[in-house]
């Protein structure tokens, strides 16, 4: 990503490579930074999934030990949740945001920096736990009580690694809120806003009403495990049902963190690449909006098998019905902006379409499961879990990869191969339909969750190895996406700044690709929806810019995100091992000390960052000479 | 710094977009606060009848005298904080520190009432973390508060410092601005903390 302003970073000299990654505050390579980490995690989760699949393809297979299955189901389900799905979000988050609302970084930089530091650590902390006597096993949903008294470090890897990667994201959220409202260039009204953009605004609201449920869970069990609290141990008067209200107060608005940005990447790819402007776009943000809100209303319906009684379960699964409403608007203003549209079905459009009825069958099996008399029948069965990858990788997944696509040429300057493309997508969604489909029916049969293997009685079998055979092409699909991005980034496609056709409708599309640092070298004019496409509408190339040529503002790196953050790694390891010797609270009082020590100096040394020239000014001023 | 009356903004914490933004984001970050002690309080509600292991209950623990004047000091100090942001805005450097530091002491003397409390509990009736599922969630909801109040003055201690060398401008005023935002903030859930936890367990 070589900048394309000639300026010499603060201080003077040049930095090293990897310094410059190290300390970078911009949202442009944070966002890389995420996307990196999340792939190498969407890895070790996907290896992960194999070996399950491996595991179950036959009757009483002993490939894999009921202690090791149980923690590679665990660190599946966490991994792929919180280390790879969530930064993959936050990656194209931080690349595109800023982009699509005309403006120069986020609203907190360094903080922006803080966030990916601390999800960093705390995912690697989580998978130390792999090295250092055996990952947690108690499930990703870690119930009590069996996660407070699981033996061994393992759960407490979990807690301390989600509780530092969690403090990133909620940090993450918040910097997206404070920048969408805030940080819009002038005349880029509400109702102008990308759909993606509303989606992040929408999904950063959930995360700050939603994180703080679950650091509050996590600490809970947090001090029940190290510091001998009762919180839900029966025995001592507590209640482990505590634990599942506070899990999925947060686990089910996490749900929608997921998938709504799924949704926005979907509106404007569809839009894009069918040359329409996004049907019914009120309705879409009016539905997001509504989703988001329903989010909170519907956890106890993971919990409908608990006995909470017949008016809870009634109240939440009237609710948890009310959400298909909604999602169903979504669809179908999806299959209008395709209606009549001229579309391509370039890599990136073909996982939207992939989407749109993979996720209409996850919302049916959703609807299905919010029945509750039915629920007792689909409940801890193989139904929920196809359901739930129906919505996750069949909706999540294939959005994420129809947005990295569809914005890989803006992040790095080049198009990824739309031949390994196909190739990509084909073995992905049919492996995926493979793997998943048939899980319905195992469900139905009755096959359990979690269970390390079955009897060859029960006649799951071949439906079983169906599902591996799947779970292999989704696996050969991946690794041709890898070979994609390897094969691109040495000769790619170079983008030009409207990449894709010169069909660009927002804002990200105006300027080249990559983004300089300064993103826009004038804060540009909005004048609608679809802003850049209006503009050449008119038969203008450019976005009305909305100053004149200046000098640009901007934040210096600094290394201090990177330190507070091995301090809270440090200090993880000093909580968890507290368990086994209690001096090793001092370890964790060095961690902290290092981590607010961080934050003492960053307020005590005031950072005003620097100015640099944009090099649209200094063509200008060159012209100027020349003229003089 | 005598003529920055005339040169500075008359509401030094949001002139600029950082400091907007700063106030903003310190908005919302109170909002996610809000949901981390509604759950400490929905814990302790679900677990406060919960006394197996210990018999001691909420009526015979609580004493509210005690109770009264730590009420009384962290009030206070959410006034003193007050008066110190007005005289901020007003660049009156000496009054805001000297009310500041009121409201650091107030702090403090709270947080020493607190651990008073505690350590009867402890010694006197033998009431530890470990006693009950009422003791745990008693002492992690009085410990969060507890902790965000010392956190807070801390913090609070570490911009006044640092105003003694950079004055009040643009910069230290939306620092200053939301420490005391959030001193706000622990005060309110302390009154939420002396009607659930104390009022509910004398009288509930």
């Amino acid at each position: 990503m070589a900048s394309t302003a000639e300026h010499l970073p603060q201080g003077g000299y040049k930095k090293s490579w990897l310094m410059d990654w190290i300390t970078t505050v911009d949202h442009k390579k944070i966002g890389i930074l995420y996307l990196v980490s999340a792939l190498f995690f969407f890895l070790i989760g996907g290896i992960e999934a194999i070996l399950i699949r491996v595991q179950l393809a036959v009757p009483e297979n002993d490939f894999l030990s009921g202690e090791i299955y149980n923690q590679i189901v665990t660190m599946h389900g966490t991994t792929m949740i919180f280390l790879a799905a969530m930064p993959a979000i936050f990656g194209i988050m931080n690349a595109i945001v800023p982009l699509q609302i005309g403006a120069r970084d986020v609203a907190f930089p360094f903080m922006n920096a803080v966030s990916f530091w601390m999800f960093f650590f705390g995912g690697i902390l989580l998978n130390c736990s792999w090295f250092l006597g055996g990952a947690p096993a108690a499930g990703w949903t870690a119930y009590a009580p069996l996660s407070d008294i699981y033996p061994g470090l393992g759960m407490d890897f979990y807690v301390l690694g989600l509780q530092i990667a969690g403090a990133g994201t909620l940090m993450g959220g918040i910097n997206f809120l404070v920048t969408i409202v805030n940080m819009r260039a002038p005349g880029m009204t509400w109702m102008r806003l990308p759909l993606f953009t509303w989606t992040i605004f929408i999904t950063s609201v959930l995360i700050l009403f939603a994180f703080p449920a679950f650091t509050i869970g996590l600490f809970l069990l947090f001090f029940d495990r190290l510091f001998g609290a009762n919180f839900f141990d029966p025995s001592a008067g507590g209640n482990p049902l505590i634990w599942e209200h506070i899990f999925w107060i947060f686990g089910h608005p996490e749900v929608y963190i997921l998938i709504l940005p799924a949704f926005g990447i979907i509106s404007d790819v569809v839009s894009h690449h069918s040359r329409k402007r996004l049907f019914g776009y009120t309705s879409m943000v009016l539905a997001t909006i509504l989703i988001g809100f329903l989010a909170f209303m519907v956890w106890a319906h993971h919990m409908f098998t608990v006995g909470l009684g017949p008016v809870a379960n009634t109240v939440f699964a009237i609710m948890t019905m009310a959400i298909a409403v909604p999602t169903g608007v979504k669809i179908f203003n999806w299959l209008f902006t395709l209606w009549g549209g001229q579309i391509r079905f370039n890599t990136a459009n073909l996982f939207a379409l992939g989407f749109i009825p993979t996720f209409v069958m996850g919302g049916t099996t959703g609807v299905m499961l919010a029945v509750v008399t039915a629920d007792y029948q689909f409940h801890d069965a193989y139904f929920v879990v196809a359901h739930f990858h129906y919505v996750i990788v069949g909706g999540l997944v294939f959005g994420l990869f129809s947005g990295l696509y569809h914005w890989w040429p803006k992040i790095f300057g080049r198009f990824l191969n739309e031949k390994i493309g196909k190739w990509n997508f084909w073995l992905f969604f049919i492996g995926f339909h493979l793997t998943f489909f048939v899980q319905h029916f195992l469900g139905l049969m009755g096959m359990p969750r979690r269970n390390f293997t079955y009897p060859a009685e029960m006649g799951w079998g071949n439906l079983n190895m169906i599902s591996t055979v799947g779970a292999m092409l989704m696996g050969v699909g991946t690794v041709a996406f890898l070979w994609n991005i390897i094969s691109s980034s040495i000769s790619g496609e170079k983008a030009k700044g409207d990449a894709w056709h010169g069909d660009g409708r927002t804002l990200e599309w105006a300027i080249p690709s990559p983004a300089p640092e300064y993103n826009f070298a004038q804060t540009p004019l909005v004048k609608g929806l679809d802003t850049f496409w209006l503009e050449k509408r008119e038969g203008k190339e450019k976005v009305t810019p909305a100053e004149p040529l200046g000098e640009i503002h901007m934040p210096n790196n600094s290394i201090i995100p990177f330190i507070m953050s091995i301090g809270a790694f440090i200090a993880g390891f000093g909580f968890i091992y507290s368990a086994e010797n209690s001096s090793s609270l001092w370890v964790a009082a060095a961690g902290l000390a290092i981590m607010f020590g961080s934050m003492l100096i960053h307020s005590l040394y005031d950072d005003h960052g620097h100015h640099l020239i944009p090099d649209e000014l200094k063509e200008k001023n060159k012209r100027k000479g020349a003229q003089g | 710094m005598a003529h920055h009356a005339e040169t500075l903004p008359p509401n030094p914490e949001r002139a600029t977009l950082e400091g907007k933004n700063k106030f903003l984001a310190f908005w919302f970050f109170l909002g996610g606060e809000t949901v981390l002690f509604a759950c400490l309080f929905g814990a302790y509600l679900g677990l406060t009848r919960d006394f197996s292991g210990s018999e001691i209950t909420p009526e015979e623990l609580f004493e509210l005298p005690a109770i009264f004047a730590a009420t009384l000091a962290l009030l206070i100090s959410s006034l003193t904080s007050v008066f110190a942001v007005i005289n901020m805005k007003n660049y009156n450097m000496k009054w805001m520190q000297f009310w500041f530091w009121v409201t650091i002491l107030l702090g403090w003397t709270f947080v020493g009432l607190e651990v008073d409390e505690f350590y009867t509990y402890v010694t006197a009736e033998n009431f530890t973390y470990g006693s009950s599922a009422f003791s745990s969630a008693f002492y992690t909801l009085l410990g969060f508060h507890g902790g965000h109040v010392f956190f807070g003055t801390l913090w609070i201690l570490t911009l006044i410092l640092q105003t003694t060398k950079k004055g009040i401008n643009t910069t230290t005023a939306p620092k200053l601005y939301i420490a005391s935002l959030y001193w706000h903030f622990v005060d309110v859930v302390w009154v939420f903390i002396f009607t659930v936890v104390y009022l509910m367990g004398k009288v509930g």
